[in-house]
C-alpha cells in the first residue's frame, strides 16, 4: 500500500540526527489489533508525521518508538542500533505529550534542566544549556514561572524545551498542539518546525489534524487500522492520493459517478486521467478536489459543460468554497475568493473540471467489468 | 507500561487488598462468632444472645429512644438547614460563607469538648424544660450540621434554584408551597442523603448521651457488657448493620447525583 | 420547629421599601443563627469563660496551670503519642491502600467498594469498634484463640489490648478509611505524563518517585496525616469503652472530672482542659487547610 518508499530528507539543513526504522512493528490490545505490521526509516534530520484518524495506530508506534510500551513483534532501531529490548529511560528519546506534562513543582527552568540533572550533566552546566534552550523556544522571560503560570502554548514549549534539552536521538510529539486553540496552534505549529530544523534532530510528529501534518513535515504517513496507508512528502500526498481513505481524511473529495473507459474516467461528459492506470472498464465513482472544479458564469465566453446553481458559499481567508447544486447532486468548488465573489449564492453557473489524475473508488458489491 | 512492572504492581495490589481485606473485616466477623458462641467453646452455635435482646427492657428502651432521636434530628435538621440555605442563596448570598464556616465548625470542635460546655446547659434545661432524653436532639443537630450541610449544598447546587422558585412565584405559589412542592421535590436524593447520615450518626452516637447522664442505644449497650458480653455485642452488631445498610443505600443511590451536580459547577 | 423560616419569609415577600425589604430578609436566617447561638456558640463561650474562672467566680489563670499535674500532663502526652503513631500508621497503609485503588480502573466495582466501605468505616469507632476488637484480640477473642491452638500466644506479657497499644490499634481501623478518602483526590491528580516524561528523560522508577511523585504529593500527605492526627486526639468514644477506668489519654481525664468528685472541686479544669484541646486540633485543622491548598494548586 505504502506508495512512496523512502527518500532521503530533503532539507540540508538538517545536521545532527540518526536515521530511526521501525521494522515491521505489530501491537496488540486485549486481542484487538492496534499496530499491523508497520514499517517506516526517517532518515537523519527528517521529521515525519504520522497521520490519521483515533485508534488508527498512529500514537501506539509512537510509543513504542519512545519504548512506553512492549513490541508484539518488530523492531526499532535508532542509528544502526537495535533499541526494542532497551527500556524507555534508555533510549535517549525526547518526548513533547499533548499536554499537562510539565512538573507542576519546578519552575520552567527547572523543568528544562531536570532531564539533564538525571543525565548527571554539571550544574553549571545544566544551567547555562538550560537558559539556552529556553532562549531557543522564546521563553527565557518566563524561566522562572511554574506551569500554572504559563498558558497552554508556553508549556508545550517549555515540555519542547525539556525534551531537546538533553540532546536526545530522536524527539517524539504526540500531538502536541491539539490542546491549544486555532490561533496558538499554527503559529506554535511554526515554531516547533523552526527549532526543529535549527537542531537537526530526528523527529516523529504524530497528529489527527492533516493541515498540521501537510504544514510541517517532510514526509507524511497516512495511517489507518494500524497500516500506513501511504507515505510521501505533503504534496504528492495531498494531491496524488494514493488510496481512496487517503483522499477523503486528506482534505476535501467530491465522490462522482463516472464510467472507466480506455485509461480514463468519464465524469458527465469529461475524460479525466486516472492515477490506477490498470483499473477496468466499467462504473466507478471519482474523487475530483474542489481545486480541481472551476466555474464560469452563464454568458461567460468559456462556458463549462456543466450547469448548476449557487447554494451557499464559504469564506476560507484568501480562498472560498462554493457548494454548486447540480440537480442530482452537489459539488464543492475551491477558488479564489475574488472569483468566487463573481459567483454569489442563488447565480447560475457553467462548472468545468480540470483534467488532473484522479482516483476512482468502487462498490466492492458491483459486479467486476472486464 | 512494561510487562515486568506491571506484574510487580500486580502482586503489589493483591497483597495490599488481601491484608487490608483480612484486617477490617476478621474484626466484623468475629463479633457474629463472638455473639453465637454457646456457653462453653466447645458448646454448639446458638442464637440465645440475640433473642436475648428483647428481654432486657433497658435495651428494648434504649433501641426505641435512639430510633425516636433520629427520626426528630433528622426532622428539625431539615427544618433548620433547609429553607435557611434555599433563603440565604435566594436573598442573602453574603451570608453564605459565614453559614457555610458556622455549619462546618463542629468538624474542628472535638465533641468531647463541645460537651463539656453542654453540660451547664442541659443542666439547665434538666431543671427549667423537661427531663426527656428526646432533648438530646439538641445536641445531636450540632454533631449532624456538617455533614448535612454539605450533602444538602450539593443537592441545591444541581438545581436552579432562582429560576425554579421565579417560575413558581410567578405562578402565584406562596413560599410555603415554593418549599415543599418546588425545592423539596427537586432535591430528594439530597434530602434522602441528608437524613440517612443523620439517622446513622445518631444511632452511633455516644459521647454526648454518656456525658450528658442520658441512656441511648449506645450507653445502654456499653452497660450491657458489663451484664452478658454476648448479647451486648449481639446489639452493637445488629445497630451496626442497620446503620450499614442506611449508609450502603446512600453510597450507590447517592452518587450519580452529586456527579451532576459536581459536573454542572465545573461547566 | 416545622418550617421554621417561614413567617418571616412570607414577611419579606410583601412589596415594600428597599431598605424595609432588606432588613426583613435578616429575620430569615434568625431561627438558624438562635438555634448556633444557645447550641453551638454557647457552650463553647462557657467553656472559654470557665476555663478562667475560679470556683467564685473570679478570673485566674489557676486551672490552666493545674494542667500540669502528672497524670494530666501524662494523658496529653499519651493522647499525643496514640495521636502520631495511628496518624502515622494509619497515613502510610491508608495511602497504600488509595494508591492500590487509584492504579485500578477508575470507573472500577473495586474502586467504588472501597470508597464506599472507607465512607462507613471512617466514621466507625466507640463502643461496636471496642467490642469487635474484645471478640478478635481480647483473652477469649477468635484470633487469640486460633493463634494459641497453633502455639502462638500474642499476650505473653499480659494483654496489651486495653493500653495505648491497643488504643492505637483500634485508631488505626477508623484513621486508614479516613485517608482513602481525603488522600485519593491528590493521588487522582498525578498525571500519567509526568511518570512518561520521567522516563523519556531519562529517569528511573526511583527517579520519578524521589524528584517527582514525591514532592507532589507530601504537602498533601504532611496535610492529610495531620487532620488524622486531629481525629485520633479528638475521639472519645472508643477509648471509653475499651478502659472504661483512668486518665489515660486526655478525653478520658475530661470525662472522669465530669463525673467525678475532683470535677466538682474545680469545675473549670474540665473547661481548661477542653479549651486547650480545642486550641490544638483548630491549630492542626488550619494547617492542614494550607497544605491542602497548596496540594490543589499542583494537584487539580
Amino acid at each position: 500500500m505504502v506508495s512512496s518508499s523512502s527518500g532521503a530528507s530533503s532539507r540540508p539543513s538538517a545536521r545532527a540526527g540518526v536515521e530511526v526504522r521501525l521494522e515491521d512493528l505489530k501491537r496488540r490490545y486485549a486481542g484487538v489489533t492496534a499496530l499491523d505490521g508497520l514499517s517506516l526509516t526517517l532518515a537523519p534530520g527528517e521529521l515525519v508525521a504520522l497521520l490519521g484518524p483515533s485508534g488508527c495506530g498512529k500514537t501506539t508506534a509512537l510509543r513504542l518508538v519512545a519504548g512506553l510500551e512492549e513490541t508484539d513483534g518488530g523492531r526499532v532501531v535508532f542509528g544502526g542500533e537495535d533499541v526494542t529490548n532497551v527500556p524507555a529511560n534508555k533510549r535517549e528519546i525526547g518526548m513533547v505529550f499533548q499536554a499537562y506534562s510539565l512538573f507542576p513543582h519546578m519552575t520552567a527552568m527547572q523543568n528544562v534542566a531536570f532531564g539533564m540533572q538525571l543525565h548527571r550533566v554539571g550544574v553549571a552546566e545544566r544551567r547555562k544549556r538550560a537558559s539556552d534552550m529556553l532562549e531557543l523556544v522564546g521563553l527565557s522571560p518566563h524561566a522562572h514561572k511554574y506551569a500554572h503560570q504559563l498558558s497552554g502554548g508556553q508549556q508545550q514549549r517549555v515540555a519542547l524545551a525539556r525534551a531537546l534539552a538533553i540532546k536526545p536521538k530522536v524527539l517524539l510529539l504526540d500531538e502536541p498542539l491539539s490542546a491549544l486553540d486555532a490561533k496558538v496552534r499554527a503559529r506554535l505549529r511554526d515554531e516547533i518546525r523552526r527549532v526543529q530544523l535549527e537542531v537537526g534532530t530526528t523527529t516523529l510528529f504524530v497528529t489527527h489534524d492533516q493541515e498540521e501534518a501537510l504544514a510541517i513535515a517532510d514526509r507524511v504517513g497516512v495511517m489507518q487500522s494500524g497500516r500506513l496507508e501511504q507515505l510521501g512528502p505533503p504534496m504528492t500526498v495531498y494531491s496524488r492520493p494514493a488510496t481512496p481513505f487517503v483522499a477523503s481524511f486528506v482534505g476535501l473529495t467530491n465522490r462522482l459517478n463516472g464510467v472507466v473507459r480506455d485509461g480514463a474516467v468519464e465524469v458527465r461528459g469529461t475524460r479525466l486521467p486516472l492515477v490506477q492506470t490498470d483499473a477496468t472498464n466499467g462504473p466507478a465513482v471519482a474523487l475530483v478536489r474542489p481545486e480541481a472544479v472551476t466555474l464560469a458564469g452563464e454568458g461567460d465566453s468559456t462556458p463549462g459543460p456543466l450547469n448548476g446553481t449557487v447554494i451557499a458559499t464559504a469564506f476560507l481567508g484568501a480562498t472560498s468554497r462554493v457548494t454548486v447544486d447540480l440537480g442530482d447532486v452537489t459539488v464543492l468548488a475551491q477558488l479564489a475568493t475574488s472569483d468566487a465573489a463573481a459567483h454569489p449564492a442563488g447565480t447560475r453557473v457553467r462548472l468545468a473540471l480540470r483534467p488532473d489524475p484522479v482516483l476512482i473508488e468502487r462498490d466492492e458489491a458491483a459486479p467486476d467489468h472486464g | 507500561m512494561n510487562s515486568a512492572r506491571r506484574l510487580r504492581l500486580r502482586i503489589f495490589r493483591i497483597t495490599v487488598f488481601l491484608v487490608m481485606g483480612a484486617f477490617f473485616l476478621v474484626p466484623i466477623g468475629a463479633m457474629f462468632e463472638f455473639s453465637t458462641r454457646g456457653n462453653s467453646l466447645t458448646a454448639p452455635r446458638t442464637l440465645d444472645t440475640w433473642t436475648a435482646i428483647i428481654k432486657v427492657p433497658d435495651l428494648v428502651q434504649a433501641i426505641s429512644v435512639s430510633l425516636q432521636l433520629a427520626v426528630i434530628t433528622s426532622v428539625a435538621m431539615l427544618a433548620l438547614l433547609l429553607p435557611t440555605m434555599v433563603w440565604v442563596r435566594l436573598r442573602l448570598p453574603a451570608l453564605r460563607r459565614i453559614i457555610e464556616f458556622i455549619c462546618l465548625l463542629p468538624l474542628t470542635v472535638p465533641a468531647i469538648a463541645l460537651v463539656v460546655g453542654m453540660v451547664p446547659l442541659y443542666r439547665w434545661i434538666k431543671i427549667n424544660v423537661s427531663e426527656s432524653i428526646l432533648m438530646l436532639a439538641f445536641a445531636y443537630l450540632v454533631l449532624v450540621l456538617p455533614y448535612s450541610y454539605r450533602t444538602l449544598d450539593a443537592g441545591l447546587a444541581s438545581i436552579d434554584l432562582k429560576t425554579l422558585t421565579e417560575a413558581a412565584r410567578s405562578l402565584g405559589a406562596g413560599w410555603g408551597t415554593v418549599m415543599l412542592r418546588v425545592v423539596v421535590p427537586n432535591m430528594s436524593t439530597a434530602i434522602l442523603n441528608a437524613c440517612l447520615l443523620s439517622v446513622a450518626l445518631v444511632l452511633g452516637e455516644f459521647t454526648f448521651a454518656n456525658l450528658l447522664l442520658y441512656e441511648n442505644l449506645q450507653v445502654a449497650i456499653l452497660y450491657q457488657s458489663f451484664v452478658s458480653a454476648g448479647t451486648s455485642i449481639a446489639v452493637a452488631v445488629a445497630a451496626l448493620m442497620f446503620a450499614f445498610v442506611l449508609l450502603l443505600i446512600l453510597s450507590f443511590v447517592g452518587r450519580p447525583r452529586e456527579r451532576v451536580a459536581r459536573a454542572e459547577e465545573a461547566a | 420547629m416545622t418550617s421554621a423560616g417561614i413567617p418571616a419569609v412570607k414577611a419579606a415577600a410583601r412589596p415594600t421599601g428597599g431598605g424595609r425589604r432588606l432588613r426583613l430578609s435578616w429575620l430569615g436566617v434568625v431561627p438558624f443563627f438562635a438555634y448556633v447561638g444557645v447550641f453551638l456558640l454557647l457552650p463553647t463561650v462557657i467553656i472559654a469563660a470557665g476555663s478562667f474562672a475560679a470556683k467564685d467566680g473570679s478570673l485566674t489563670i489557676s486551672n490552666f496551670t493545674s494542667i500540669n499535674q502528672p497524670y494530666l500532663v501524662k494523658s496529653f502526652v499519651n493522647g499525643a503519642v496514640v495521636s502520631v503513631v495511628s496518624a502515622l500508621a494509619g497515613g502510610f497503609a491508608g495511602a497504600l491502600l488509595a494508591y492500590a485503588v487509584v492504579t485500578g480502573s477508575p470507573r472500577g466495582l473495586l474502586r467504588r467498594a472501597v470508597t464506599s466501605a472507607s465512607g462507613v468505616l471512617a466514621q466507625f469507632g466507640g463502643v461496636t469498634l471496642a467490642f469487635a476488637f474484645l471478640a478478635t484480640l481480647g483473652t477469649t477473642g477468635v484470633v487469640t484463640i486460633f493463634l494459641k491452638d497453633h502455639g502462638i500466644d500474642i499476650f505473653p506479657n499480659g494483654v496489651w489490648l486495653y493500653e495505648l497499644s491497643g488504643l492505637t490499634l483500634l485508631y488505626a481501623y477508623f484513621q486508614i478509611p479516613l485517608m482513602v478518602l481525603v488522600f485519593l483526590p491528590a493521588l487522582d491528580g498525578i498525571r500519567p505524563q509526568w511518570r512518561e516524561a520521567t522516563e523519556s528523560l531519562g529517569g528511573t522508577t526511583w527517579h520519578y518517585w524521589r524528584y517527582v511523585a514525591g514532592p507532589l504529593l507530601a504537602p498533601s500527605f504532611l496535610g492529610c496525616t495531620l487532620l488524622l492526627f486531629a481525629n485520633a486526639f479528638s475521639a472519645y468514644a472508643t477509648a471509653q469503652a475499651l478502659i472504661s477506668q483512668g486518665n489515660l489519654i486526655v478525653p478520658l481525664a475530661i470525662s472522669n472530672l465530669l463525673t467525678s468528685e475532683t470535677g466538682r472541686a474545680q469545675p473549670g479544669l474540665a473547661k481548661a482542659l477542653a479549651l486547650s484541646m480545642i486550641l490544638i486540633v483548630t491549630i492542626v485543622t488550619v494547617l492542614y487547610a494550607v497544605l491542602q491548598q497548596r496540594s490543589a494548586r499542583w494537584l487539580r
